[in-house]
C-alpha cells in the first residue's frame, strides 16, 4: 500500500478501496503495522484482535467484490474499550472486568458491523470513563502523540491518542462532561459529541445515564459527518433515543459561512485561561467574522454552577450503574468471601479503582437519606437554569464558540493530587451535556510549544448538521 | 384490662399476565430450564437498558379502574438501590414518587355488613432472580428476574385477620375477573408484607408495627397474622415494647421470627430512574382502556339476578370465579327465557360437584355451554327425563360432545306415548299388590314407590310426570 | 449545610470495603469537593421544575412480544462461578 495509513482519513480509505487501490484486508494490515510499530509508546490500544480483524476485511472485500459499496465498507475503526462487541473484552479499563467477553453488539457496535466496518481494536480510557486525562486507567497510561510527557486528555484518551498518532483511521469515543471533545482538542483531532438521544447507548456500558453519548474521534470534519451518519437513530433498545429523522450529514457540510450567526458566551472568555488557548480561539472567532459571519456577545448566566450540578448528578447516576459490578455474573470476584456482603464489598475494593470509588461514594452520599433534596434535587433545578440559558442563547445565534478547555495537555502526573483541580477543567465541556447539546471540538492552532488547542462549536438539540456546517467551513476556509 | 384495637396494611405484589419481561422481551414462560429466558437486560449486564412493556402499563392501569382508583396524568419510575444476589443491577426499578395509580379501595363483606378497605396506591416494578438453597452454597436463577409486578399498597384499614383475609379475597377476585394475573399463589403470582400492630383503644395513634415479608399462601398469612397479633398483645401485655422490625413466618414451627439483618432500615437512595421517560396517559386512552374492562364481580352478580331471574345466592356462587358465570351466561342466554334458575341449578349442583370430583376447572373440561343448553331444552320439552339428563351429563363432561345426539344414537328418548305408559303403569300395579294393599291401607308414599316402579319398567325413560299422574288415577279408581 | 461526611457508613451503603487510609483520604477529598458543589445553595430555584432526564420526552413502549433469548452459555461463561446453568454463591445465611 502506497498511501500513508497514518494520515489516511475515512473517506479517502473508502475512495482508494472503491477505486481497487488497496484492499480492506492491505489497508487492516497497514494499520495493524502502525499500532505494531507505534503503540509501545502511545499507549493507545488495551487489546487488538488482528485476526479478526483481517476476517472482517477479508469479509468486506469479498462484498466489494459483489458489487456492494458504503461509506464504511472495509473501513478500520478502533473503538473505546467500554462498547460492547460480541465476542471481545470490554474492560472499561477495570481491573474489575478482566476476563469479561461481551456476549453481544452494542447498537453502534452492530452498526458498523453492517456498514462493513473493521473492528481495529480497543482504546484506552480512564476507568469507567471517569476523569479527564486517561490516567485513571487501571492498565496503562496513554501518552500524547504531540509529546509524550504529556497526558492525551480523557475518558476517551485512547481514542485520540490513536487517531493523533496515525495508529487509527478512525474511533469511536463516549462524552459524559467533556470526554469526546477535550481529548480531540489535547491531541489535534476533530471529535463531536452528539446531541442526548440521537445516538444508542445500548450495550455502551453506563457512567452516568442522562448525560451519556457515543460520538466520532476523526482526522476531519467530513470523516466525523460520515460516522455520524452510521451511528445516528432511534433505536427501540434505547427508550431515551428520539425519533428525530436522520439528515444526511454529508450535505449539511457544504452551508459555508455567510449569514451564520455565532454566538459568543461571554462566561466562556474570562481571565483563567491559558493565555496561547485563548488567543488561538480568538483567532478563530475573528476568522469567521472575516468569512462573513455575524458574531453576537450572548450570556450563559449560570455557567459557574455548571460544575457543581455536573458531579453532583452524574455521581448520583454512577453510583447506581456501577452498582452491578459485584462480583456475582460476570466480573472479579474475592477469593474467599465469608458472606454476601463480604463478597460484594471486597471484590468491588478490589477490582474498583480509586477515582472511581471516589465518585461512587460522593454519588451515594448526595442520594443519601437527609441528603437528597439539598444536593441531588437541587442539582436537578440547578440543570434546568443551565438548560434555558442555551435555549435564550440560541435563539439570537445558530453556534456558539468557545474554548474546549482552560489549557492544553498538562504533563501525566500533574493532577492527580488534587481532584477538584481536574473536575474544574471541564468548565466549558459539562454544561452541553448538561443541557443535552451537540458540540464538536476541531483543532484551530498550537502553542509555541507544539501542543494543539481545540475550538469547541456548540448547538442546539439535534443541530448537528449545523455545527457540521460550522466546523467544515472553518476548517476549508478559515483555518490557514 | 384495657381492650387493644389491631391494625393490619397489606402490600400485595401480582405478577402481571404479560408474555414478556418488564423492561426487556424475554419470554415468562413457566418452567423454562434455568437462566434460558434471560438477556443483557435483566442479567445485569454493562451497557443494558431498560424499555417499558406497554402491556404491564395497561394491565396496571386496568387493575387501578377496577379498583376505583384515579390514573396519574404523568408517571414516573424510580431507581430502588440495594445490593442482593437476586438483583442483577443492585437496584429495582420501580416508583416511588410519582405512581401509576392513586386512592381507591375493596368493598370486603363481613357479618355485621359490608367494610370500604382503602387503596394507598399502585405501582409497577420489576420482580427478583430466584436464589435455590443448596447445602454449602446458594444458586441463581434470573429466568423470573424482570417480571412485570404491580405493587397494590393498602391503606391500614384492617382490623383483625379476618378483614385481611376478606379483603385478600376481594382483591384476587377482583384481578382475576379483570384478566390482569392468575393470581395462582402456588406458581408465585401473588405475594404479600403484611403490616401489623397493635394499640389501646382510646389512642389515636397507630402502635409501632412489624412487617412480615413475601407471604405466599392464603393459610400462612391468616396464621402469621393469628400468631403476630398474638405475640404484640402478649408483649405489650407484660410491659415490653414492639421492636419496629422486619420479621420472617416459619411455617414449620408456626412462628414469627426477627431477622437478624444487618441493616433493618435500608436507605434506598431512590432517585428517577433517568433511562425510562415518564409515562403520560392521555384521558382518552384511560377511557378507552376503561370501556374494555369487565364487569366487577359485585355489578356482574346483581345484574345475572336481574338479566336470569335467579336469587342472590346463586348469583353470588356463580359470579364467585369469572369462567363459571361466563359459563352460566352462555348458556342461559341458549336457552331462553325463563330457564334461568334450571340453568344455574344444573351448574350449582351437578356441574359444581364434577369440577370438585376431578379437580379441573369449568374451561378444562369437555363440557360445553351449548350441551348445558341443549340439555336443558331437551327437559324442558320432555324429550328426555331429568333423571335421564342427569345421567348424561357426566359423560358430556368428560367426553364432550352434544346429548341431543346422544339421546338419538341411544334412544334414550323419554316414553310419553300414553298406551305404552298405561301398560306399564297395570304391569306395576299387578306386580306390587302388596304396594297397592299399602295405599289402600293410608299409606301415601307407596304411590311413590309405584311410580318408581315404573320408571325402572320403562328403563328410565317414561315420563315420571304423566306416571305420577296414572298411578293416581289408577289407585284412585281402585279405593 | 456543613458537616463532616461519615465515609465509612457510606462506603457500606455502597459496598465497598476501604483501607483505613483510603477512608481518611477520602473523607478530606469529598469534604473539598463537596464543599465546592455546595455552592449551587446561593440560587434560588423556587418554582424551578427539575430536569430528570436529558431529553423531554413520554411514552417510549416496547411491545408485549417475546424477543429470543441469547444462547444462556454466553453468559453463564463470564461468571465467576457456576453451579450447572445456575450463578453459584457462598451459602446466604441472611434474608432479604
Amino acid at each position: 500500500m502506497n498511501m500513508d495509513v497514518s494520515t489516511l482519513t475515512v473517506c479517502q480509505a473508502a475512495d482508494g478501496l472503491r477505486k481497487r487501490d488497496f484492499s480492506s484486508v492491505e489497508l487492516t494490515r497497514a494499520v495493524l503495522a502502525e499500532i505494531e510499530k507505534k503503540d509501545a509508546g502511545l499507549n493507545a490500544y488495551l487489546s487488538v484482535d488482528a485476526e479478526g480483524a483481517l476476517r472482517q476485511a477479508a469479509a468486506a472485500d469479498g462484498a466489494r467484490s459483489e458489487g456492494r459499496d458504503g461509506a464504511l465498507l472495509g473501513v478500520p475503526v478502533a473503538v473505546k474499550d467500554l462498547i460492547n462487541v460480541e465476542g471481545q473484552p470490554c474492560t472499561c479499563a477495570s481491573k474489575q472486568l478482566v476476563g469479561y467477553v461481551s456476549p453481544y453488539d452494542a447498537t453502534v457496535s452492530a452498526r458498523l458491523r453492517k456498514e462493513g466496518a473493521v473492528f481495529a481494536g480497543r482504546t484506552n480510557m480512564d476507568e469507567f470513563a471517569m476523569g479527564s486525562s486517561t490516567e485513571g486507567s487501571a492498565f496503562k497510561v496513554t501518552r500524547n502523540p504531540h509529546d509524550l510527557t504529556r497526558v492525551p486528555g480523557g475518558s476517551s484518551g485512547g481514542s485520540a491518542a490513536a487517531v493523533a498518532g496515525g495508529e487509527a483511521v478512525a474511533a469511536l469515543g463516549t462524552d459524559t462532561g467533556g470526554s469526546i471533545r477535550q481529548p480531540a482538542s489535547f491531541c489535534g483531532c476533530v471529535g463531536l459529541k452528539p446531541s442526548y438521544g440521537r445516538v444508542s447507548r445500548y450495550g455502551v456500558t453506563a457512567y452516568a445515564s442522562s448525560l451519556d453519548q457515543v460520538g466520532p474521534i476523526t482526522k476531519n470534519v467530513e470523516d466525523a459527518a460520515v460516522l455520524l451518519q452510521a451511528l445516528a437513530g432511534c433505536d427501540p433498545r434505547d427508550g431515551t433515543t428520539l425519533d428525530v429523522p436522520v439528515p444526511d450529514y454529508r450535505a449539511a457540510l457544504m452551508g459555508g459561512l455567510k449569514g451564520l450567526r455565532i454566538g459568543l458566551p461571554k462566561e466562556y472568555y474570562i481571565d483563567g485561561a491559558d493565555p496561547e488557548v485563548t488567543a488561538c480561539v480568538r483567532r478563530a472567532v475573528a476568522g469567521f467574522a472575516a468569512a462573513g459571519a455575524e458574531i453576537v456577545e450572548v450570556s450563559l448566566p449560570h455557567t459557574e454552577y455548571a460544575i457543581a450540578v455536573y458531579y453532583i448528578l452524574a455521581t448520583a447516576e454512577a453510583s447506581a450503574n456501577l452498582a452491578r459490578f459485584d462480583g456475582v455474573r460476570y466480573g472479579h470476584r474475592t477469593a474467599r468471601p465469608e458472606s454476601v456482603f463480604d463478597l460484594y464489598a471486597k471484590s468491588r475494593a478490589e477490582g474498583l479503582g480509586t477515582e472511581v470509588k471516589r465518585r461512587i461514594i460522593l454519588g451515594t452520599y448526595v442520594l443519601s437519606s437527609g441528603y437528597y433534596d439539598a444536593y441531588y434535587g437541587r442539582a436537578q433545578k440547578v440543570r434546568t437554569l443551565v438548560r434555558q440559558d442555551f435555549v435564550k442563547a440560541f435563539g439570537s445565534c445558530d453556534v456558539l464558540l468557545t474554548p474546549v478547555a482552560p489549557t492544553p495537555a498538562y504533563r501525566i502526573g500533574e493532577a492527580c493530587d488534587d481532584p477538584l483541580k481536574m473536575y474544574l477543567g471541564d468548565i466549558f465541556t459539562v454544561p452541553a451535556n448538561l443541557a443535552g447539546l451537540c458540540g464538536l471540538s476541531v483543532p484551530c492552532g498550537k502553542t509555541a510549544s507544539g501542543l494543539p488547542v481545540g475550538l469547541q462549536i456548540l448547538g442546539p438539540p439535534f443541530g448537528e448538521g449545523v455545527i457540521l456546517r460550522a466546523a467544515y467551513a472553518y476548517e476549508q476556509e478559515v483555518r490557514s | 384490662m384495657s381492650r387493644y384495637l389491631i391494625t393490619i396494611g397489606l402490600e400485595t405484589h401480582v405478577q402481571l399476565k404479560t408474555k414478556t419481561k418488564m423492561f426487556c422481551g424475554c419470554s415468562l414462560a413457566f418452567g423454562a430450564e434455568p437462566n434460558t429466558n434471560v438477556c443483557p437486560v435483566c442479567l445485569g449486564y454493562p451497557g443494558a437498558l431498560p424499555v417499558m412493556n406497554r402491556e404491564a402499563v395497561k394491565l396496571t392501569v386496568m387493575s387501578g379502574l377496577m379498583l376505583g382508583c384515579e390514573i396519574s396524568r404523568s408517571s414516573t419510575f424510580d431507581r430502588k438501590n440495594y445490593f442482593y444476589p437476586d438483583m442483577s443491577k443492585d437496584y429495582q426499578i420501580s416508583q416511588q414518587a410519582r405512581p401509576l395509580c392513586l386512592g381507591g379501595g375493596v368493598t370486603i363483606q363481613l357479618p355485621q355488613g359490608p367494610k370500604r378497605i382503602r387503596i394507598n396506591h399502585i405501582h409497577l416494578e420489576e420482580d427478583a432472580a430466584k436464589i435455590n438453597h443448596y447445602a454449602r452454597f446458594s444458586g441463581v436463577d434470573f429466568n423470573r428476574c424482570g417480571t412485570p409486578l404491580m405493587e397494590i399498597v393498602s391503606e391500614p384499614d384492617m382490623a383483625s385477620p379476618e378483614e385481611a383475609m376478606a379483603y385478600l379475597q376481594a382483591l384476587r377476585q377482583i384481578l382475576v375477573y379483570a384478566g390482569v394475573s392468575d393470581c395462582n399463589l402456588e406458581e408465585g403470582n401473588l405475594r404479600c408484607d403484611v403490616n401489623i400492630s397493635v394499640r389501646p383503644e382510646g389512642q389515636e395513634a397507630l402502635g409501632t408495627r412489624t412487617e412480615i415479608k413475601n407471604m405466599n399462601t392464603f393459610k400462612g398469612i391468616s396464621a402469621a397474622l393469628d400468631y403476630e397479633i398474638a405475640r404484640q398483645l402478649a408483649t405489650v401485655a407484660r410491659g415490653g415494647v414492639i421492636v419496629q422490625e422486619t420479621r420472617r413466618w416459619d411455617p414449620d414451627l408456626g412462628e414469627t421470627q426477627s431477622m437478624r439483618t444487618k441493616e433493618n432500615a435500608h436507605d434506598y437512595r431512590y432517585f428517577p430512574e433517568p433511562d425510562l421517560v415518564p409515562v403520560a396517559l392521555g384521558s382518552e386512552l384511560v377511557e378507552a382502556w376503561r370501556a374494555s374492562l369487565p364487569e366487577l364481580p359485585s355489578v356482574r352478580r346483581e345484574r345475572m339476578m336481574a338479566e336470569y331471574g335467579i336469587p342472590g345466592y346463586d348469583a353470588g356462587v356463580l359470579a364467585d370465579a369469572k369462567e363459571n358465570a361466563d359459563f352460566f351466561e352462555a348458556a342461559a342466554r341458549l336457552c331462553g327465557p325463563g330457564q334461568g334458575k334450571t340453568v344455574s341449578n344444573w351448574f350449582m349442583t351437578e356441574i359444581m360437584r364434577l369440577l370438585s370430583e376431578t379437580g379441573k376447572t369449568v374451561s378444562q373440561c369437555a363440557l360445553t355451554p351449548e350441551a348445558l343448553a341443549e340439555l336443558v331444552t331437551l327437559v324442558d320439552r320432555r324429550v328426555i327425563n331429568g333423571p335421564t339428563a342427569k345421567e348424561l351429563l357426566p359423560e358430556l363432561f368428560r367426553d364432550g360432545g352434544m346429548p341431543g345426539a346422544l339421546v338419538q344414537a341411544r334412544g334414550l328418548g323419554q316414553v310419553s306415548d300414553a298406551s305404552a305408559l298405561e301398560a306399564f303403569v297395570e304391569q306395576a300395579l299387578r306386580e306390587n299388590a302388596k304396594s297397592v294393599d299399602d295405599f289402600k291401607a293410608g299409606k301415601k308414599a307407596a304411590a311413590g314407590f309405584l311410580v318408581g316402579q315404573v320408571m325402572k319398567l320403562s328403563k328410565g325413560k317414561a315420563d315420571p310426570q304423566q306416571v305420577g299422574k296414572l298411578v293416581a288415577e289408577k289407585l284412585a279408581k281402585l279405593a | 449545610m456543613s458537616h463532616t461526611i461519615d465515609v465509612a457508613y457510606v462506603a457500606e451503603l455502597a459496598r465497598l470495603e476501604l483501607t483505613p487510609e483510603e477512608k481518611l483520604t477520602f473523607q478530606q477529598q469529598l469534604e473539598t469537593i463537596v464543599k465546592y458543589v455546595e455552592k449551587i445553595g446561593e440560587l434560588d430555584v423556587s418554582g424551578i421544575e427539575p430536569t430528570l432526564h436529558g431529553q423531554a420526552l413520554a411514552n417510549v413502549f416496547r411491545e408485549d412480544v417475546v424477543v429470543p433469548s441469547l444462547d444462556r452459555e454466553g453468559f453463564l461463561a463470564n461468571a465467576p462461578e457456576r453451579n450447572g446453568f445456575e450463578f453459584k454463591l457462598p451459602k446466604i445465611v441472611e434474608d432479604a
